[in-house]
């Protein structure tokens, strides 16, 4: 053994710290607990909640248990960032390749997206859309439809219900569309690594996609048919519309305002990944007489999404912790039903914030493995 | 004159082409402008939809005829580089005009001609344009809070003679350059603390922070008698016996009068609010972030595994959770972990877990930094016979700390733009105040001035900041 009192010292004292001040703080706890007659446990999450939550993904109502609110909570926030992420994802693209495009016009267009969303907190882009935008809209009475099905209303936006028949079916066959794909794409790799030749893997995917699914239509008898919201009258000046699938407005505020912001960002790493693949790349692989197209798909992506996806990974990551900015808006996402009002019903602070940071913690540290499995499965091979 | 040929526009026909694709541009420029500026449509004798679609066609066959290359025209070649290489940046190009022309005239109108901005009462505001009196009357509120009206030029006194202060490094001659340092990191931030907790607050425990200042300068100038090998240990003991000392030892309450301020009310922090409290805690945060960021990403970096273990942990927890969490737990949870009868304000509350939270972010930016210098540095550092601390404060420091000069500034940015949340704990800064004012019944129905007020003071702080620290990364730039 080789330890060195110089070593053990620093870290000695630094644990004894850490500890110091843990214990200081549990000790404390533990008196103001005591003090207050607030007992310590997890068995409240299966009493009876006894509060409503406006929009719910699963079924709920004040006799559920704590524990199915919690569930609530974090199937809301899951909602939003999924939401969220995907339409910033294909916003920020586009941005990010606008802002390298040789059109004047189009690059300064985007260079003012990204300054001026990026530059504005995103609580008050949430509060703008919210209290003053949405607000603007008409009352459902007054609503005219787009496209005659979709209503955007003061209450939210009502779109037309999927009625299946067989949905089943029509999952199978787009599971067995998927799976076929992803055998083509292996074979196709192997196909091309040992002879040489190139399958159109994307248009045999694409066609596959599509074709299985109408297949099941036609064959597996398979029926979808829409259900239109309908306007209805409550009393003289109060209307609703029923049937379909009613987004409440505080949704849509979030997801709007969560998506531009985060998409600004996103543009930015996606320019950053493009621009930081070198020239040279390009005109070598134009010189060996590759396509456009190739060039793109075989040289410049690969390259690139090496740089694009560890900063967009944290945006990803960003905008599902700011997806908790819902609770000032009263979206029922998990801060708010959770850490809002099951504290305020239960009391016990240290448990249900502890469990929220918890959870925020597992849902970003799942996504960072993820992408990190992903980054280094793209990551250059080095020999 | 040769054959023309309509689909391929060429040189040989030049004129022509110029000529009658302007011609065309123009006539689709100005149906689209008179549309919007006049409300005069055109194309009115046309069925709706054409009427509609038409300018984008003639527009677009404008732009095919001039698309001409290597025509000779200056002009006319950088019109096609820049907006008219082909068909489909042409379309693009197009549209982009046309909705900028269509919503000039409904924003202006908004914002300044239907506007109103006379009177201190909501009677004036009765155009289809912005309440800008709204903006007017509640400026104060917006910028102070509950702050009291007639103490307010506390706060100005305040914000105007800290950035006096804190210009002072601009005009610092070269022999006072050396200090700047010193001056930044600790005589101006205990400064500002004094002037915000004595002048802004009118704190009651003057006498408190007097004997740190003095013992902290006491220790100071006899630090510098102090052989190099003690100076560490000098420094971990000598300042706060000098404190413990002096306050319970001395007694210099009893004799003297020490500084005491009459006159000055004491606002408490719960009234405090508006733009100016963005500014304090924006301040504050900033100034323990930065410390503290760097003794975890130094820590992080560390050869001991167990303040690795301990700084990772840290730096993954702040990050892993979102910052409305760490205030809810700053204002519900974190009381129960101090012992009963220790109150801290709820302002201070939220300025550590803001702190904590962005030390997290500034510590994995200066840890990139870190990283991305050269281990020559390191070896050629120790080489010298540098020790752990001398190594960094010389030569790591300085040279990683320019390297993440882009990434500190965005840090700061994301911090200025989370103030708002401290709604959670229960303050108002300018955000929360207008949510407060729109919910005034006399004043209802103006949410969307305050938002839009509210969005042009955040974006020229934010871009401002980030244009500097654009300056700061060319101005500290070293090739290498």
């Amino acid at each position: 053994m080789n330890l060195k009192l110089k070593d053990i010292v620093p870290q000695l004292i630094t644990v004894i710290a850490v500890v110091l001040i843990f214990g200081f703080f549990t000790y404390n706890a533990q008196i103001n607990m005591e003090n207050r007659g607030i007992d310590f446990g997890y068995g409240f999450l299966s009493q009876e909640s006894s509060f409503d939550v406006q929009f719910s993904l699963i079924e709920y109502d004040g006799s559920h248990s704590y524990f199915r609110a919690y569930l609530v909570g974090l199937l809301n926030t899951i909602l939003v960032s999924v939401i969220g992420i995907i339409i910033a994802t294909i916003l920020g693209v586009i941005v990010g390749v606008a802002r390298l495009s040789p059109n004047y016009l189009i690059n300064k267009f985007a260079a003012f997206y990204v300054e001026f969303f990026r530059n504005i907190p995103l609580l008050l882009q949430i509060f703008f859309w919210y209290f003053a935008a949405l607000r603007a809209l008409p009352l459902p009475q007054d609503a005219e439809a787009i496209f005659g099905v979709f209503f955007l209303t003061i209450k939210g936006l009502y779109v037309p219900a999927f009625i299946w028949q067989n949905f089943s079916i029509f999952f199978y066959s787009l599971v067995a569309a998927v799976i076929a794909i992803i055998v083509i794409r292996i074979h196709a790799k192997k196909v091309q690594e040992n002879q040489g030749k190139q399958i159109p893997v994307f248009f045999i995917s694409l066609g596959l996609i599509f074709i299985l699914p109408l297949l099941s239509f036609l064959i597996g008898g398979v029926k979808l048919s829409f259900e239109v919201p309908v306007l209805k009258q409550l009393a003289t000046t109060s209307f609703i519309y029923e049937g379909g699938v009613s987004l409440p407005p505080e949704l849509i505020a979030l997801t709007l305002s969560l998506s531009l912001y985060t998409a600004t960002f996103i543009a930015e790493c996606v320019r950053a990944g493009i621009q930081g693949v070198g020239k040279g790349q390009k005109e070598a692989a134009a010189s060996i007489g590759l396509t456009p197209n190739q060039v793109l798909k075989l040289v410049i992506m690969p390259q690139a999404l090496r740089i694009i996806i560890p900063p967009t990974t944290n945006q990803y990551l960003n905008l599902t912790k700011n997806s908790s900015l819902a609770a000032a808006i009263a979206y029922p996402d998990l801060v708010l039903v959770f850490a809002g009002t099951a504290l305020m019903q239960t009391g016990k602070a240290i448990e249900i914030v502890s469990i929220t940071m918890f959870t925020y913690l597992t849902l970003s540290i799942s996504i960072s493995i993820l992408m990190n499995w992903y980054n280094k499965r793209i990551a250059i091979q080095e020999k | 004159m040769s054959k023309i040929n309509f689909l391929k526009p060429d040189r040989t026909n030049l004129n022509t082409f110029l000529y009658l694709g302007s011609f065309l541009f123009l006539i689709s420029f100005l149906d689209v402008f008179f549309n919007s500026f006049f409300n005069l449509n055109l194309t009115g004798f046309l069925p709706n939809f054409l009427s509609f679609v038409l300018p984008l066609v003639l527009g677009f066959i404008g732009l095919y005829f001039i698309r001409i290359e290597y025509s000779g025209i200056k002009r006319l070649d950088l019109l096609n580089k820049h907006i008219n290489t082909n068909n489909f940046n042409a379309v693009l190009s197009l549209l982009i005009i046309f909705v900028i022309i269509k919503s000039i005239p409904p924003i202006l109108s908004w914002f300044v001609v239907d506007a109103s901005f006379a009177g201190d009462s909501k009677d004036v505001c009765t155009g289809t344009g912005a309440c800008w009196t709204y903006i007017k009357v509640w400026m104060r509120r917006f910028m102070y809070g509950m702050y009291p009206n007639a103490e307010q030029w506390r706060i100005n006194l305040s914000f105007i003679s800290l950035v006096l202060l804190g210009s002072i490094g601009y005009f610092a001659t070269d022999k006072f350059k050396k200090y700047l340092t010193l001056y930044y990191v600790v005589i101006y931030p205990l400064i500002a603390f004094l002037f915000i907790f004595f002048f802004i607050s009118g704190g009651p425990v003057f006498f408190d922070f007097s004997y740190g200042i003095i013992a902290a300068i006491l220790s100071i100038i006899i630090g510098f008698f102090i052989p190099g090998r003690f100076k560490f240990y000098y420094f971990l003991i000598v300042p706060l016996a000098l404190y413990i000392i002096l306050k319970y030892f001395l007694f210099f309450e009893e004799y003297i009068e020490l500084g005491k301020l009459d006159g000055l009310n004491w606002v408490e922090t719960g009234a405090w609010g508006g733009l100016s409290l963005t500014f304090i805690i924006s301040f504050f945060c900033l100034i323990f972030c930065f410390p503290i960021g760097m003794a975890f990403a130094l820590g992080r970096r560390s050869d001991f595994p167990l303040i690795r273990y301990i700084s990772v942990g840290f730096i993954e927890f702040w990050r892993g959770v979102p910052l409305i969490t760490v205030l809810f737990m700053s204002a519900v949870m974190f009381p129960m972990f101090l012992p009963e009868d220790f109150f801290i304000d709820k302002l201070v509350r939220a300025i550590i877990a803001i702190s904590l939270f962005e030390a997290a972010y500034v510590a994995e930016v200066i840890r990139g930094g870190l990283q991305a210098l050269p281990r020559g540095q390191y070896e050629a550092a120790k080489s010298l016979g540098m020790g752990y601390w001398k190594m960094h404060i010389f030569v790591i420091l300085p040279q990683a700390l320019k390297l993440v000069i882009p990434g500190i500034a965005n840090t700061f940015l994301a911090l200025v733009k989370d103030t708002p949340l401290i709604f959670v704990v229960g303050l108002l800064e300018i955000v929360g105040m207008l949510n407060l004012a729109k919910t005034n019944p006399e004043w209802l129905g103006f949410a969307m001035e305050g938002y839009v007020f509210a969005a042009i003071i955040f974006w020229i702080i934010c871009y401002a900041m980030s244009k500097y620290s654009y300056n700061l990364e060319q101005k500290y730039k070293t090739d290498r």
